[in-house]
């Protein structure tokens, strides 16, 4: 066991990848020398070469489609967008090429490229770094879209993504970069939860909390405060957003009869909205209380100084956990 | 090829002023004037037998039929619209017929001339503007990408393809290169600005194939650019030329040692192939609305496939029997491609569902399921009516 930091985690996993794999490689803004804003990519240039670890022209469309020019020729890309405000350069490269190349040639091609998004709020940035644009990916078919929300996740997530035949969009917990934990790396590849899957996180038996990236944290920290109150709450990371993981969300909440979905984008048209609408679906006679969402407003994200009353906290999730036996 | 600004240069030896009117002078590498006469040119020497220049005027003739033929099969419902290349066979046939086997193409989905060169069955392409699939065929078995729609997307990927072939140590002797096709108003488009900036800063080896017809549907090359299109490649830091879009020995010369100089290692280039759009857009559109017919008059007059038919009648090359068999032969490739269109069974239903990953996917999967048990549901009405 080693302890990482979830940034530091997903360097290890790249590190693992490319020394698997000579055609894995790694592109994007400043992620050589640099080693990437976050130092995702730290010392991985000097040890693979200007080759394989290419530090692009500032250009995110370009990013994405060379790289699908790339893994057309067999290589498999690892593509970083510096921060999630700056990958809507890339939106057409990604939804209308990169989810689509394999349909278009009717399996012909295959689309092993991954797309490293740096996401979500809390860290006092300026505009366009502090964004959730998951829902927007979850909603295009021909992607998988998957977030990690922890060390051992993302050192393990990251290389099943890059062995993926399938384009995934990685999307990273900026604020829990530093967050630390203890990470087997000496485990083999296979034995890994599967991308696919859920992790339930805390078992509980009152209401199911579905979350993803750094709300994960979050809702642990509410489900301690929860037991203190006498509720247990199962929170459920989810990981992989595109295809959900229905069957253990499904199975929780038949379980517990109360779900709340947690998020930072806006609850408008996101993520929990299409989960609340399943899980209305699959457990409509178990359910005790309507589904609730907690999130960000449908709002743009705000100035920083009050992004905190923006984004949601234990007390936020603890409220509509309150409602969810109000009714 | 020194051109200034104006274009107000004397016509060197193997160029042509494609205009020929005063005052907008367009200068371009020219070895066969529409009147079938060869030039020569210092830069750009080909040697082409007697049996060479048949097969490309049968090229540009065969297209041309197919692409006839598909325009047919548009007015009358088999189609649900078409992209007529007529007009640009020769930037097609010229810069298709001088790609190697191991040389990679990546078109928009105007290029049937090229992928005629690439070997695709023009059936593939049909599926796609019948709206049988979204094209099929296998780029690697033809070293020839799918049709790209949204404009200069394309570029981008042929330039990553590029960098590939740099990466798999294939720049130099029996190098590999790419060619990416787009027109005049792609030139606009952020993507293909961005493929020149990584192929000049990489040094890939791709050709930019830029067929300037003259109009993007309704807009003039004015509204995309002031000055002329391969000037544009000064300033991202590789060479540009002009060439007589409509002469198949130019378009294959410049082809030629432009891809020879990628496989090589000296980096991209950006030809200008300067033709017209002698037909709509697509079949959707209607060109009398923006633009005079005698513009349309005046190209005709440099038709891509007649010179070279005047040149095989000038030197003597051909007789009345070649042109005759071509012509039956046009004819029966005509027939072939509209039985085949004719022919063509619609996709099952549920081939929507397929294809979309490469590994298992339980949502396609679930909605999948839940559609064919849908589509069982009429079964037994089915058998009662």
């Amino acid at each position: 066991m080693t302890v990482l930091t979830l940034s530091k985690a997903i360097n290890e996993g790249l590190r693992k990848s490319l020394e698997a794999d000579p055609k894995v490689l790694i592109m994007g803004e400043d992620v050589g020398k640099l080693g990437g804003v976050f130092r995702v990519t730290d010392g991985l240039q000097k040890d693979f070469g200007e080759a394989r670890v290419v530090d692009t022209p500032l250009a995110e469309s370009g990013i994405v489609g060379t790289a699908i020019g790339l893994a057309l020729r067999g290589y498999r890309p690892v593509c970083e967008i510096q921060f999630d405000g700056f990958v809507f350069p890339a939106f057409d490269q990604i939804v209308s090429q990169l989810a689509k190349q394999r349909l278009r040639s009717l399996g012909h091609i295959t689309m092993p490229v991954v797309i490293r998004v740096p996401f979500g709020g809390g860290i006092g940035a300026v505009e366009h770094h502090s964004e959730s644009p998951e829902a927007y990916f979850a909603h295009t078919p021909g992607l998988r879209v998957v977030a990690c929300s922890g060390p051992e996740d993302a050192y393990w997530m990251i290389q099943q993504s890059i062995a993926s035949d399938d384009p995934v969009i990685f999307f990273e917990p900026k604020r829990r970069y530093w967050d630390k934990a203890e990470v087997d790396t000496t485990a083999a590849l296979g034995e890994a939860l599967p991308l696919t899957s859920a992790r339930t996180v805390t078992e509980g038996s009152d209401v199911t909390v579905l979350t993803y990236g750094p709300m994960v944290r979050t809702c642990v920290e509410a489900a301690v405060a929860a037991r203190e109150d006498g509720r247990a709450l199962e929170v459920i990371d989810l990981r992989s957003l595109a295809p959900l993981d229905t069957e253990t969300i499904v199975a929780s909440v038949r379980r517990t009869g109360r779900c709340v979905v947690v998020h930072e984008a806006p609850v408008t048209g996101g993520l929990g909205a299409e989960i609340a609408a399943r899980v209305t679906q699959e457990c409509f006679y178990q359910l005790e209380a309507p589904v609730l969402r907690v999130g960000g407003y449908s709002v743009p994200y705000p100035p920083s100084r009050i992004e905190e009353h923006y984004l949601p906290d234990l007390d936020r999730v603890l409220d509509a956990v309150d409602h969810t036996f109000a009714f | 090829m020194a051109v200034d600004a104006d274009g107000a240069v004397a016509a060197a030896p193997g160029s042509a002023d494609l205009d020929g009117q005063a005052g907008s002078r367009v200068e371009a590498v020219q070895l066969l004037t529409p009147e079938g006469e060869r030039l020569e040119h210092p830069d750009y020497p080909l040697d082409l037998t007697a049996d060479e220049v048949k097969a490309l005027y049968r090229d540009l003739v065969l297209v041309r039929r197919i692409d006839t033929e598909a325009i047919a099969l548009q007015r009358q419902g088999e189609l649900g619209i078409w992209a007529s290349l007529l007009g640009q066979e020769a930037a097609q046939v010229g810069s298709g017929r001088a790609l190697g086997p191991r040389d990679m193409a990546f078109p928009t989905y105007r290029e049937h001339g090229v992928a005629w060169c690439r070997g695709v069955d023009p059936l593939k392409l049909f599926e796609l503007f019948r709206g049988v699939s979204h094209g099929g065929w296998d780029p690697a078995e033809h070293n020839f990408h799918l049709y790209t729609i949204v404009i200069g997307a394309q570029a981008l990927h042929a330039t990553g393809y590029a960098m590939g072939i740099q990466r798999d140590g294939l720049v130099g002797e029996d190098g590999e290169a790419v060619i990416a096709y787009f027109g005049d108003g792609a030139s606009s488009e952020g993507d293909v600005n961005e493929a020149f900036i990584w192929a000049s800063v990489f040094n890939a080896p791709v050709v930019f194939f830029c067929q300037n017809n003259q109009w993007a549907i309704s807009e003039p090359l004015e509204r995309q650019s002031r000055i002329p299109l391969y000037h544009r490649a000064e300033g991202f830091g590789f060479p540009g030329i002009r060439v007589d879009g409509n002469d198949v020995f130019a378009c294959l010369a410049v082809t030629r040692k432009a891809m020879q100089a990628a496989r090589e290692g000296q980096g991209p280039t950006l030809i200008e192939a300067y033709t017209y759009r002698m037909g709509a857009h697509t079949t959707t559109d209607d060109p009398t609305r923006y633009r005079l017919a005698g513009e349309l008059e005046a190209w005709k007059l440099k038709d891509p496939v007649e010179r070279v038919k005047a040149y095989l009648v000038r030197t003597g090359a051909a007789d009345a029997a070649f042109f005759d068999a071509i012509d039956a032969e046009a004819a029966e490739v005509g027939r072939t491609v509209r039985n085949g269109c004719l022919s063509m069974p619609d996709p099952e239903p549920t081939a929507m569902f397929e294809n979309i990953y490469a590994e298992p996917n339980a949502l396609v999967q679930a909605e999948r399921e839940q559609f064919a048990a849908y589509l069982d549901s009429f079964a037994d009405q089915e058998v009662a009516r």
